[in-house]
């Protein structure tokens, strides 16, 4: 329970939204051009991170279906800014501790000579423990 | 050296709560000139009252300083306390230990010691406080409305009823403002202009009533019972007293292409025009900037083809000059602006509207005369989507939006979607909502009625967007409660937009020197207990111009500013305020830096006798102020380079002593 709080806190503090002053209106979800490959909606991921609600998001495909069009974050008519609680709810899983989306094995794969060091350094760093 | 007594209030737990009162009783016991100190629980109760006139009389006080909440809150009460006792009102001080103090702060030690600061400071104002008579002076029994719409008429009829006269100023060339221009009202359904045009006749022909239309107030001047107002009779270029209202030369102008601002430029009329049949006065009046004979001297067809000789076209502004004693801000609302609202596409679709233009689509005298047809095409719509609360509650940018709920749009989205039910059942009608916000007599039972007896479809959610496609209307909005996201085909929307006051009201507030909140509604004296008077005295405030509000509420606001007003013009005195200025003669130097800046002209200078040293005179000029005019606002007091300027109950070493009293 402690821990859920702490995520959920987390993701707020990263993103700087307040899923509080969510009325509820539905203006997002209205709004957004991918929500028929998402199955939790912009509205959700405000109601679900405000009571705490993480887990199932985290363990969605939404988190990667949302365009980052920021259409939600334009129209909500109470400034609460579902996209970059989107954004940071994405962030939440990609940098979960352990789970080594990128290993070192990996990389002579992926090498590519217009590819930057910096950008796999970067991921690195993103994307392993 | 005055006799003091100090009073500490607990207010129940309020400051009891957070000051030891008992304490600062004690402290404030050994501060100079106190001679008695008590607490109690309710200072203003009758009780408390009691305990402060005996002790007035028991102790021979001769000031007396009261601890309690603010002086906006109970100055007055303690005032007429002092004053039942034989003391005089003016020697009565409030210390905030409330608002200022016990509110404010959670701990008892700092909570205590800020109060006995406060207190003491109250004393040393006291030590030099004077016994002051406040002056009187006379009421003109006039009132001045401003504003024609249902707020204005309902409150001068009802001064006018009383017996007193009214003046109404309309910035159109009628009154009857907005709801001059719906078709039904809610929840009765009973057309708008039968209840309305009935009232606008009764204002025409009461003889304590008049109107002055296409007016605007220029200048306002004078205080509460004395307002000296200028009011601005734009020309209309038609003898008001001589036009007949026949209306041959709004058939016979050959400038036909004017938009139609009753209409909402949904057509066209002509450059001299009567805004309406039932229009009051029934005057024509010429749009100057469309009219091609004030334009370029040819044409006069107008002039002409009138039969009474009415066209003046050399009519010039002209200025009236009247007195009031009160004055009534009824300058109502308007909807927003849609220009923002990209999403709704109402700039890219004739068929996008709003509900103002929709309740014209349906009145029989409106464009359409009352067959609801698509603005684009001239086709019957048998699908429409209301989207509710378009620029209501929208804290994310300002420009756009208001914050607060408009409160009419849900009655009034209700009503469009029953009515169209009603008359095309063919038609299938969607609301989309946030809440369903209906409070009122019989208001909830007509909101589920357009649900279970028209089949209006309701839904919880917004509209994301409106994409003109071919003839259609593509609305994608969601569903909240079944968790969807909807794309119907309409062939119209309508936008209930939000209202924000009239523009005229921002520099008329400043003119009445009446208060504003942010959002430009007028604020009120006190939200719950004095709705209907502007914090300034003599300003009182009927209808929309201080919140939103429907027709019934305007109605009840508009009868209680009324009465507030008859209550002020029943007077033939009006206490003044004692606080004014006054000039030391000696030390006035004859600048007129004071004369300058006196918002209320209550400064002027003569020439007097001094008597000079061996028996000679000395002419001077020195500043004289009218205890009448002035305010007590104190300008004149800072502007004064020689300090000979002072206000009476707050003078300058009254100032001083409390500051010296805080920091001691």
């Amino acid at each position: 329970m402690e821990n859920q709080n702490n995520v959920r806190n987390e993701i707020i503090r990263r993103s700087g939204v307040n899923p509080r002053k969510c009325m509820k209106c539905g203006k997002c979800s209205g709004t957004c051009p991918a929500y028929d490959e998402m199955e939790y909606h912009p509205h959700q991921f405000v109601s679900m991170v405000e009571s705490g609600d993480i887990e199932p998001l985290l363990n969605s495909k939404s988190i990667y279906r949302c365009l980052t069009c920021f259409a939600c974050v334009d129209r909500c008519p109470r400034g609460v800014e579902p996209a970059k609680l989107i954004e940071a709810v994405r962030l939440t899983a990609v940098r979960k501790q352990g789970e080594n989306h990128l290993k070192a094995d990996d990389i002579p794969a992926l090498l590519d000579d217009d590819l930057p060091q910096q950008a796999i350094v970067s991921a690195f760093r993103k994307y392993t423990k | 050296m005055q006799r003091i007594g100090v009073f500490v209030c607990w207010c129940g737990s309020n400051i009891a709560g957070t000051v030891d009162v008992q304490k600062v009783a004690e402290a404030l016991r050994n501060e100079p000139g106190v001679v008695h100190s008590a607490n109690y629980q309710y200072m203003c109760s009758q009780a408390g009252q009691e305990l402060i006139k005996d002790a007035i009389k028991e102790h021979k006080l001769t000031g007396i300083v009261v601890c309690s909440c603010s002086p906006r809150m109970h100055e007055a009460t303690f005032r007429k306390t002092a004053q039942a006792a034989g003391l005089n009102p003016y020697m009565v001080e409030i210390a905030n230990i409330r608002e200022q103090c016990s509110w404010i702060h959670k701990d008892m030690a700092e909570g205590t010691e800020k109060a006995i600061v406060l207190g003491r400071t109250a004393i040393a104002k006291v030590n030099l406080n004077a016994p002051l008579t406040p002056g009187e002076s006379p009421v003109t029994k006039r009132a001045l409305v401003i504003g024609g719409g249902i707020a204005g008429i309902q409150t001068a009829l009802d001064i006018a009823d009383a017996g007193f006269y009214v003046d109404i100023v309309e910035k159109k060339p009628t009154i009857g403002g907005k709801m001059a221009q719906l078709d039904k009202t809610f929840p009765t359904l009973d057309c708008a202009a039968c209840i309305l045009t009935p009232k606008m006749v009764d204002v025409a022909q009461h003889e304590r009533i008049r109107i002055f239309s296409y007016s605007e107030v220029e200048e306002v001047k004078g205080f509460v019972g004395n307002f000296d107002v200028k009011i601005k009779k734009k020309a209309r270029f038609v003898k008001e007293d001589v036009c007949t209202g026949c209306g041959l030369c709004t058939e016979k102008c050959p400038q036909k292409k004017v938009p139609n601002e009753f209409n909402l430029g949904m057509d066209n009329r002509r450059a001299i025009y009567i805004p309406f049949a039932q229009a009051v006065p029934k005057v024509a009046t010429i749009d100057a900037d469309y009219c091609t004979m004030l334009k370029t001297g040819k044409c006069g067809v107008c002039s002409k083809v009138c039969t009474a000789k009415a066209i003046d076209y050399t009519q010039k502004d002209e200025i009236i000059e009247e007195k009031y004693g009160a004055i009534v801000a009824a300058t109502g609302f308007n909807p927003i602006s849609m220009d923002k609202f990209d999403e709704f596409a109402y700039n890219q679709s004739k068929d996008v509207i709003t509900s103002l233009e929709f309740e014209r689509l349906m009145n029989a005298a409106g464009p359409t005369a009352g067959k609801l047809l698509r603005p684009s095409d001239g086709v019957h719509p048998h699908k429409i989507v209301f989207v509710q609360c378009v620029g209501s509650r929208c804290s994310s940018c300002a420009e756009k939006g208001k914050e607060y709920c408009s409160k009419i749009c849900c009655m009034y989205t209700a009503k469009h979607a029953m009515l169209t039910r009603d008359k095309y059942p063919d038609t299938d009608v969607t609301v989309f909502y946030i809440d369903v916000r209906t409070p009122g007599k019989q208001f909830d039972e007509f909101y589920r009625r357009a649900v279970e007896e028209y089949g209006v479809h309701y839904i919880k959610g917004m509209v994301g967007k409106v994409s003109p496609e071919g003839n259609k209307l593509i609305v994608q909005g969601s569903d909240l409660l079944d968790n969807k996201q909807l794309k119907i085909e309409a062939d119209l929307v309508v936008l209930a937009a939000a209202i924000e006051p009239d523009k005229s009201a921002r520099p008329l507030a400043t003119m009445l020197t009446a208060s504003m909140d942010t959002n430009d509604f007028f604020t009120e004296a006190h939200p719950k207990l004095r709705p209907v008077e502007s914090p300034t005295a003599g300003i009182f405030l009927s209808g929309a111009c201080q919140g939103p509000r429907d027709i019934p509420e305007t109605v009840a606001q508009a009868g209680a500013a009324a009465a507030k007003v008859i209550g002020l013009l029943s007077k033939d005195k009006l206490t003044g305020n004692p606080c004014v200025a006054h000039s030391d003669e000696m030390m006035c130097n004859g600048c007129s830096s004071c004369e300058r800046v006196c918002p209320y002209g209550a400064i002027t200078y003569a020439d007097k006798e001094f008597r000079g040293p061996n028996r000679t005179t000395l002419i001077r000029r020195v500043a004289q102020v009218n205890e009448a005019i002035c305010q007590g606002c104190g300008c004149c007091t800072v502007a004064c380079p020689s300090g000979a300027m002072d206000l009476k109950g707050f003078a300058s070493k009254q100032i001083m002593a409390e500051v010296d009293a805080i920091c001691k």
